[in-house]
């Protein structure tokens, strides 16, 4: 045992190359070259140093190979392809108007929408950026005027355009399933309960708010309802089955095993041009920005992966990985223990990193030792992925935060929004506990579906 | 540090540059941006084409089932992979070039335009062109045994999908040399413009502003 705490010379590179990394990083040249960087740079030095054998290298064209042809990475493209042909089609907005003009009048009604658009579109896309962006245009500016509390509005919108990550299909579960090896459809099951138990928690949250402080979250008053009787059930038929059914078909083929994730994913994003055509939205345009936005963002995506297998097989030769894997398992207190550091290693990149980041830096390093301790890898994937909520929503570095930024309306001020994030983190808190402390809350419905029949 | 100074222009000599000189390298880094624009917009297409055939794969696979023929293929099945590697290959170029990528940028976004390009060109020049240099080599012999290069020197057959009726895979694979091949050339281009930016060429910072493409990542 207390060997494994006794360092060599290329493992002490290894940490130079971790923490040579996060100076790169912090240079804000992108990540992914930052990782192809960090490992052409220790890979130099361990060469001369003799700790790094350069014929390795020629692994690499095989690794690429099998990202390039990796099946459940194809859902990607499928998935942000369907995010993206649902907000440029305008059904979000549709959406979004139809269920304010029904729950407004209540108390907190406005922010009960948003928290019941956001899950709805979670369910859909897994596009945070579009439901923060639509519900920061349309509902920010409705509340403000009714005299909502500016940092409780705009905590409800982080906090519920940020459901598109947790609950499936969602990018953040796609790329963590290819980091920690678990397949994707039960990744995707295991989430979605917690996810529909941390949007609830939401609305919890604001009805009890609206209740004890009316004056932060006022009903609107009735007469500025446009649509009432017949009209109004027509208008919510219209905007809220269509979407409802995607959502149901795109998980339902997934939970009793019609498709795969990636054929479902290859579904939904035709069945989203299908409901953009009952709209009468569909044209070649639409098809082509999305085309355009799903190319640009895999791209994104597949850049990061691509550098870092190399920056990974750099600091695997250099015995980092060994390093790190050791330690974790090592720790006293095992397998809790393990948990509470990786739980909090999240945490803290969370705050300054962003998910994509996190995925590919700390999971293939707390991988091992989850495996090694005999977790469930599910389980542990999602106990990741609401952790991860945080990264999107904690100050000063959150994507969430950044799109609602770019479309609130002046007199909200990044301190608004920053503070209004933080009891919806504490939320998230409560909600992380409890899927650590009750894993049925992942299993229940992971065991309960039925595998793919090929 | 000193590269990080509040006047970065000193590092480079006018001597070295002369303002003709950069002009020329402006004009073929305009030349490799159309490329790159072009590489953008058939990947989008692709994306298009690879959910078609995606769908028609799971279409075929219970319509099929159901009526006792075999509509779906392995070449059809494989055919999807092939189209989205392709597709994100070509959009490395693309989103390198419209400064797409993610960064860590809590101090990044603070600074003058002169800095960041600094910052991007130093590592353009040490991280990325290397890479793509590396890249391409490291998979060079990969892609020569594709083809069917015997060690002694001999060609035999290229290689073939594993599967009966699949693609054969020394396109594809070809793919990985073009791909790191054009995000070297987009490298260059970009490399170009941050040197003009530096060295205070304020249309050339407008241009990267105004390409920039902050596409929502989630």
């Amino acid at each position: 045992m207390e060997s494994t705490w006794f360092i060599i010379d290329s493992e002490w590179l290894a940490i130079g190359m971790f923490l040579g990394f996060f100076i790169f990083l912090m240079s804000g040249y992108p990540v992914a070259f930052s990782f192809a960087g960090t490992a052409i740079v220790f890979g130099f030095i361990g060469w001369l140093m003799d700790g790094f054998d350069p014929s390795r290298l020629l692994l690499l064209p095989n690794n690429w190979f099998g990202t390039m042809s990796n099946f459940t990475l194809l859902a990607i493209p499928f998935f942000i392809f369907l995010g993206s042909i649902l907000e440029k089609s305008g059904l979000a907005e549709e959406l979004l108007e139809t269920i304010g003009i029904v729950l407004g009048s209540l108390r907190g009604g406005m922010a009960l929408a948003v928290i019941l658009v956001g899950t709805l579109l979670a369910a859909t896309t897994g596009v945070v950026a579009a439901t923060v962006i639509i519900m920061g245009m349309i509902s920010l500016p409705v509340m403000l005027r009714y005299g909502y509390d500016k940092q409780f509005a705009t905590g409800v919108i982080v906090a519920s355009g940020t459901l598109a990550q947790l609950i499936p299909p969602s990018l953040v579960l796609l790329v963590l399933s290819d980091q920690i090896g678990v397949s994707v459809g039960d990744l995707f099951l295991g989430a979605l309960i917690p996810g529909l138990m941390l949007s609830g928690f939401y609305i919890v949250y604001a009805l009890v708010l609206a209740y004890f402080r009316p004056e932060i979250a006022p009903a609107l008053p009735v007469a500025d309802r446009h649509l009432t009787g017949m009209a109004l059930v027509r208008k919510v038929i219209k905007a809220v089955v269509p979407p409802l059914i995607l959502v149901l078909a795109v998980l339902g083929s997934i939970f009793f095993g019609f498709a795969t994730p990636t054929e479902a994913g290859a579904v939904g994003a035709v069945g989203s041009c299908l409901l953009a055509a009952l709209n009468r939205k569909l044209n070649w345009e639409l098809i082509r920005s999305a085309g355009h936005a799903t190319a640009v963002v895999s791209s994104v995506v597949m850049t990061i992966l691509i550098c870092s297998s190399f920056f990974s097989l750099v600091f695997d030769a250099l015995g980092g990985k060994e390093l790190i894997t050791d330690m974790l398992v090592n720790l006293p207190g095992g397998k809790w223990a393990f948990l509470v550091v990786s739980n909090l290693v999240i945490f803290f990149l969370g705050v300054f990193l962003e998910f994509i980041e996190i995925c590919f830096i700390a999971m293939p390093l707390l991988v091992p030792a989850a495996q090694l301790l005999g977790i469930d890898m599910v389980w542990f994937g999602v106990v990741m992925a609401v952790n991860l909520q945080t990264a999107f929503i904690s100050p000063p570095v959150g994507f969430s935060l950044f799109y609602l930024q770019s479309v609130a309306p002046p007199e909200v001020s990044t301190k608004d929004i920053h503070q209004g994030a933080l009891p919806f983190i504490a939320i998230q808190f409560l909600m992380l506990l409890i899927v650590i402390a009750f894993p049925q809350t992942v299993r229940w419905l992971v065991d309960m579906a039925s595998p793919v029949a090929l | 540090m000193i590269i990080l100074g509040a006047n970065p222009v000193v590092i480079f000599k006018p001597t070295l540059l002369k303002p003709q000189y950069l002009r020329r390298m402006l004009d073929f880094s305009q030349r490799l941006d159309l490329l790159a624009e072009f590489n953008g917009w058939l990947s989008g297409w692709l994306v298009v084409l690879t959910i078609g055939v995606g769908f028609y794969n799971v279409v075929a696979r219970y319509a099929g089932r159901f009526i006792g023929v075999q509509l779906s293929s392995n070449t059809l099945i494989e055919l999807q992979w092939y189209l989205f590697s392709i597709m994100f290959l070509l959009g490395f170029p693309y989103i390198l070039k419209h400064g797409a990528n993610v960064r860590v940028d809590f101090l990044y976004a603070n600074w003058n335009e002169q800095r960041k390009a600094l910052i991007d060109l130093v590592g353009t020049l040490v991280f990325l062109i290397p890479f793509c240099v590396l890249g391409f080599f490291t998979s060079f012999n990969y892609v020569l045994q594709s083809w069917g290069r015997m060690p002694d020197g001999t060609w035999g057959a290229a290689e073939l999908s594993l599967d009966a009726g699949g693609l054969p895979r020394a396109p594809i694979k070809t793919m990985l040399l073009v791909g790191f091949f054009l995000l070297l050339l987009q490298a260059i281009s970009q490399a170009i413009k941050y040197l003009a930016v530096v060295k205070g060429y304020t249309q050339v910072s407008e241009q990267l502003l105004a390409e920039a493409e902050n596409l929502p990542l989630e």
